[in-house]
């Protein structure tokens, strides 16, 4: 059983977290955040830490870690791929991306490359649908208007170590009179 | 409607770059309707404030369009403790994609708009909840609200008016339901997003017990435009019985999809061929669903005359929803369109109640056995059927948003699901 301990500066920005809610209860959500992104995942254990360092019951974390498909109840890979395959990345071409990511990768949606590097995930709609097909990486950037060339290009940065950039979107009444 | 659209300046999101820095925000007039109001307190007072939001006609833009000060007036009068507004920006509903611009581009708006229902209803603490997936765009909100309580915007005695008031963001974690704004105060009391039986009602006892209101981070974002041209000016834009201006987020097979602001009530064929640049590869319109997958789809062929506001929409057989716009070309096949909803809607049932849990189950198992070529007719009566003993008996509205789509998907596109439980396509391949 692996042990997992919050830094002196994690446990102080739980503190912080905590004085933002007239309820302990309320940092369950935020603070099961802190702790994916120290450890990279809130399986079993995490939950438990997570329990004890507010005071909660492990049943009470572990319902609200379940409920939020976000949270990874598991190790997943380094890279997390969330393909949008809902309606609007649906109808223009999101299941050939998860497609090619799968050919491309040689897994399948909701597997983890041999290496560790990859999971692939096919997800419901990220709120991105004017620039579909798009996907998500490891719950944070997104990228937009695929096309199997620039997945390949996403692949290519990150096995290199680096990120896709944030692609800042405006009204396209301001982008055309620009 | 001899409204042109092309010169149109968006008042929502005005183009003026760099505007979500707090200082460029301040230059261009940003916090004055906040300081104005928080200055005169004689003249506007939080009843004031409130009527002239309600007198706007101001209607709340996260899909169910109701009057905001009429719900802002729900509120009991102070006692001394906590109230609270709860901002939802969980904005799940697909097609809908509209509020990260507001973050991203104008947060200030949003904030002065918050904190002047927060004046207006005499909270104490402002809940911003942003879905969890918009990880870049929650940065962007803590920044501005750092930023606006540097300025002294937010917190104790702001700009010594005696009115005090705190902001957070609260992420969510993916979970469609809670856009449901019960389910959203579950989430932010750090419980499973399950909505909550009503009554009561969130101006009674909402989180944490106390008075809360929730509203859409758009709707805010409407509140100090209102206050600088005045609610009758305000009432004037757009559509009579739903004014404003309002972003539409248009997506699907068009030329040009992307998020647009344009006043209310603007036609849909003027939005499809001559905003968005007409359909891709000049084919012709099978089906739009106008304001998220749970607003009923518009047929191509009866689209004439028909404008994205409640009263059109009504008209026509659908609703505004988040006015985010799904437009569908001819070649579109709508029975695995819909397989997909369907999937969705039951990946998102809480499973709460049994007639969205089961319901939402079913209408995706059946809608699969028809797109695999195995379904019969009985299987379309099947559906609407499942569809009736869903919709209104359930908590929350989940179980409507699922049972809608398949419903006026089968009822008003009968051709496409007939020809597939008739002729499996398997026979074909």
């Amino acid at each position: 059983m692996a042990t997992y301990v919050f830094t002196a500066e994690q446990l102080a920005q739980i503190e912080a977290i905590k004085s933002r809610y007239p309820s302990v209860q309320s940092a369950t959500m935020p603070v099961l955040w802190l702790a994916q992104d120290a450890f990279g995942h809130v399986d079993a254990d995490v939950q438990q830490l997570v329990a004890d360092t507010l005071g909660l019951p492990a049943s009470h974390v572990h319902g609200v870690a379940t409920f939020y498909t976000q949270y990874y109840k598991e190790k997943k890979g380094k890279h997390v791929l969330d393909v949008c395959t809902c309606l609007s990345c649906h109808i223009s071409g999101g299941y050939d991306m998860l497609h090619h990511l799968e050919n491309r990768l040689g897994i399948k949606a909701g597997e983890t490359t041999p290496d560790g590097l990859f999971t692939i995930q096919s997800v419901e709609c990220l709120g991105a649908c004017g620039y579909a097909p798009m996907m998500q990486i490891t719950n944070d950037v997104f990228v937009n208007e695929l096309t199997p060339e620039k997945l390949d290009q996403v692949i290519d940065t990150l096995k290199k170590g680096g990120s896709p950039d944030f692609e800042p979107i405006g009204l396209v009444n301001n982008r055309e009179t620009a | 409607m001899s409204f042109d659209w092309k010169t149109y300046q968006p008042l929502l999101i005005p183009n003026i770059p760099g505007l979500a820095d707090i200082k460029v925000y301040e230059q261009h007039g940003g916090y004055v309707q906040y300081k104005k109001v928080l200055g005169d307190q004689t003249t506007w007072t939080p009843e004031a404030v409130t009527n002239e939001v309600k007198s706007s006609g101001l209607r709340g833009r996260g899909g169910a369009g109701f009057n905001t000060g009429l719900k802002w007036s729900f509120m009991p009068k102070p006692d001394g403790g906590p109230r609270y507004i709860a901002a939802n920006g969980d904005e799940s509903e697909p097609g809908t994609f509209k509020d990260r611009t507001i973050f991203e581009f104008n947060p200030h708006s949003f904030i002065e708009g918050a904190l002047i229902a927060a004046y207006a209803m005499r909270i104490t603490a402002v809940y911003v909840y942003i879905r969890g997936e918009y990880r870049s765009w929650i940065r962007m909100m803590e920044k501005a609200i750092a930023d606006a309580y540097a300025a002294g915007h937010i917190g104790k005695n702001i700009h010594g008016s005696g009115f005090s008031t705190d902001m957070y963001v609260h992420s969510g974690a993916g979970a469609y339901i809670c856009g449901e704004e019960s389910s959203l105060m579950e989430s932010l009391e750090g419980k499973r997003g399950y909505p909550r039986v009503k009554p009561p009602f969130p101006a009674q006892r909402g989180l944490w017990g106390r008075p809360t209101t929730i509203n859409n981070i758009e709707t805010l974002a409407n509140v100090p435009l209102i206050l600088r041209i005045g609610a009758e000016a305000y009432s004037q834009i757009g559509a009579k019985t739903h004014p404003g201006p309002l972003l539409y987020g248009i997506s699907g097979h068009v030329n040009k999809p992307g998020v647009y602001e344009f006043p209310s009530g603007m036609p849909i064929e003027t939005l499809i061929h001559e905003v968005c640049g007409g359909v891709k590869g000049g084919k012709k319109v099978k089906a739009v669903i106008p304001g998220g997958s749970s607003t009923p789809p518009l047929r191509g062929d009866q689209l004439a005359g028909v404008c994205m506001d409640s009263d059109s929409l009504r008209t026509a057989g659908s609703m505004l929803g988040t006015a985010g716009m799904v437009v569908m070309d001819e070649d579109t096949d709508l029975v695995d369109v819909l397989t997909r909803i369907a999937h969705f809607y039951h990946h998102e049932s809480c499973g709460q109640c049994t007639p969205c849990r089961e319901g939402t189950g079913w209408l995706e198992k059946t809608l699969k056995k028809i797109r695999r070529g195995d379904g019969t007719p009985r299987d379309l009566e099947l559906l609407l059927d499942i569809c009736t003993q869903m919709e209104g008996r359930t908590i929350c509205a989940l179980a409507d948003a699922a049972a809608w789509p398949v419903r006026y998907t089968i009822t008003r596109f009968r051709e496409d699901f007939e020809a597939r439980v008739k002729t499996p396509v398997h026979a074909h391949a």
